[in-house]
């Protein structure tokens, strides 16, 4: 009977175009557009605008010549420069990653412990700097970090200190405004998942003569995992691209990927070695972007949490 | 599950609602220094929000920026909400898994990977079929509505999986037309996630840094690449000043939906 109605369906509402103007789009501006920057990644740069050269040419002989030129990616290879510009974001993304995951999960077991109507509070908390502006909120760290940021300020006042400590321009501030800025993206899909875990599931440990520490390592710890995971690649993935936070608070010293592509495309403007250095950083995320697909069926409604 | 909070949690959820909220809170208090030192505390004064009054530069690129959101989040619901209706109704497609990943790598993928690509496709396309004829405020428009549809493609879902298929089905039964079957009870149920959907579009786009910086040509700076570049000659007590006007818009906004929404249940 089920299935007689879905065809049914099928036949009445699925017009063609409903699946194909979202899908073509998607094509067109996302798939197709990876294809170019695979494409320009192998040509040969050029002064001019687009300073690139064409990777397919047809010669006056009619001959067609097809130039792959792998120079933009033995160039990467040779510089260590790239290499630790990969290195660092990768290391940077995961201790941010880690931190957002130690703060961000006592507050979202918090949350889900919390009366109905004091999650509703809490959340919608969680989820407001979320709204505000990304660059103004990392902005407000140069004030709190900078040598005449407020926490110096204190220190020298109170006699603590003597001269101001180094805090930002550095990997230390870079980690801290990506925890900061990515701690709700952690939160959400944590919360969607202790949220729904069964009370009577801890109170039978508990009869049982289960401690807190156990009940929460052998329930509460499995049952929120995919949690866990959704909320880490979430952090993770676009950590490593990250380019307005290293470049605010990370200083000269502080070289993520996403920065040095930024430098490569509008400073340089050797668009091809650009393209190169954003192929290798994809194929770095492939494994963890597919592992997010997996999980993001189970997740697909925390942002909808309210 | 509810439970009595353990000392742990309780100190971890005030340490961590401080740590989200007193930046902002600094940058709130600072703007209304009188002193040009965003640090020291001089005296209130009001100043810092007359001089963002008359800051052309900046007033430009807010009314580019919200002709780009307004159109882009406008864009991102409809082609979001298509997207979610093929995920969600029409059963097993082919290529629906494919598509599915489609819809969400937007939302994961690196701001910077996304700009470039489509930089390099608008060039590119310039090239062969000479569209688009330089780049700004369409370009970014395009550019935001492709990141934009992913979250209404996930919020539109959410709902529509939530929704009730029996009474499409007696709708078609009773010989409704799909475009009336769409318009007379799919969207009046999935209206407030569409609302949603298109406020955050339109938040986001307001706040994109990156992939506008590559998407956009002269003379079409948004908002947030303006914001960026008086940002790194240091700080500057007026970007305190708009930073507090757009978080207490933002809080106003959302405490006013979150209030209907708390209401209509």
């Amino acid at each position: 009977m089920k299935s007689i109605l879905q065809k049914l369906k099928l036949n009445f509402t699925s017009p063609f175009w409903v699946t194909v103007i979202p899908f073509g789009w998607l094509l067109l501006f996302f798939l197709i557009p990876f294809l170019i920057v695979l494409k320009i990644s192998l040509s040969d740069l050029k002064f001019g605008l687009p300073p690139y050269a064409p990777l397919i040419e047809w010669t006056s002989e009619g001959l067609l010549i097809i130039k792959i030129n792998l120079t933009n990616y033995t160039f990467i290879g040779t510089d260590s420069l790239y290499l630790f510009a990969y290195l660092d974001s990768l290391a940077i993304a995961l201790l941010g990653t880690i931190g957002c995951l130690c703060i961000g999960y006592p507050m979202a077991y918090g949350i889900a412990k919390a009366s109905p109507s004091k999650r509703t509070i809490l959340l919608m908390l969680i989820i407001l700097p979320f709204w505000t502006s990304f660059l103004l909120r990392v902005y407000a760290w140069i004030g709190i970090l900078s040598p005449q940021g407020y926490i110096n300020t204190l220190l020298i006042n109170l006699g603590l200190i003597s001269s101001p400590l180094s805090l930002i321009d550095n990997t230390f501030a870079t980690v801290l405004g990506i925890i900061y800025c990515y701690l709700p993206f952690m939160i959400l899909p944590l919360y969607a998942f202790l949220e729904k875990i069964d009370h009577t599931l801890l109170e039978a440990a508990y009869d049982l003569g289960a401690r807190p520490f156990q009940a929460f390592i052998r329930i509460i710890w499995p049952l929120s995992r995919p949690g866990v995971i959704a909320g880490s690649l979430l952090v993770f993935i676009p950590a490593v691209g990250e380019f307005v936070i290293p470049e605010l608070l990370g200083g000269s010293q502080t070289l993520m990927i996403g920065k040095v592509i930024w430098n490569e495309f509008f400073t340089n403007r050797t668009w091809p070695v650009a393209a190169a250095l954003a192929v290798i950083m994809l194929v770095f995320l492939i494994l963890p972007i597919a592992i997010f697909q997996r999980y993001q069926e189970q997740q697909v409604r925390f942002l909808d949490a309210e | 599950m509810q439970n009595k909070l353990s000392p742990f949690l309780k100190t971890m959820m005030i340490f961590g609602y401080a740590f989200l909220y007193l930046p902002i809170l600094t940058l709130i208090i600072f703007s209304f220094n009188s002193s040009r030192q965003v640090t020291v505390w001089q005296g209130f004064s009001t100043q810092w929000y007359t001089a963002l009054l008359q800051d052309e530069a900046l007033l430009k690129s807010l009314w580019i920026s919200i002709q780009v959101a307004t159109s882009a989040a406008t864009l991102a619901v409809i082609l979001g909400t298509l997207a979610a209706i093929s995920l969600v109704r029409f059963g097993r497609f082919k290529g629906r898994g494919f598509f599915g990943i489609l819809t969400t790598a937007p939302m994961i993928m690196p701001e910077v990977i996304t700009g470039l690509s489509l930089l390099l496709l608008f060039v590119g396309l310039e090239q062969i079929i000479g569209w688009p004829h330089g780049r700004g405020i369409l370009t970014i428009t395009f550019a935001h509505t492709t990141l934009c549809m992913a979250y209404v493609t996930i919020i539109v879902r959410g709902r529509l999986a939530d929704m009730d298929v029996s009474l499409e089905e007696a709708a078609l039964d009773l010989g409704a037309r799909p475009i009336k079957v769409f318009t007379a009870i799919i969207l009046p149920i999935i209206f407030p996630a569409l609302l949603s959907g298109w406020l955050l579009a339109f938040a986001l786009s307001l706040d994109d840094l990156v992939i506008a910086s590559f998407v956009a040509g002269p003379g079409s700076s948004t908002l947030p690449m303006v914001i960026f570049s008086s940002i790194r000659f240091g700080i500057t007590p007026q970007i305190n000043a708009l930073a507090t006007l757009i978080i207490t818009t933002v809080a106003i906004g959302v405490m006013i939906a979150g209030w209907l929404m708390h209401r209509k249940k």
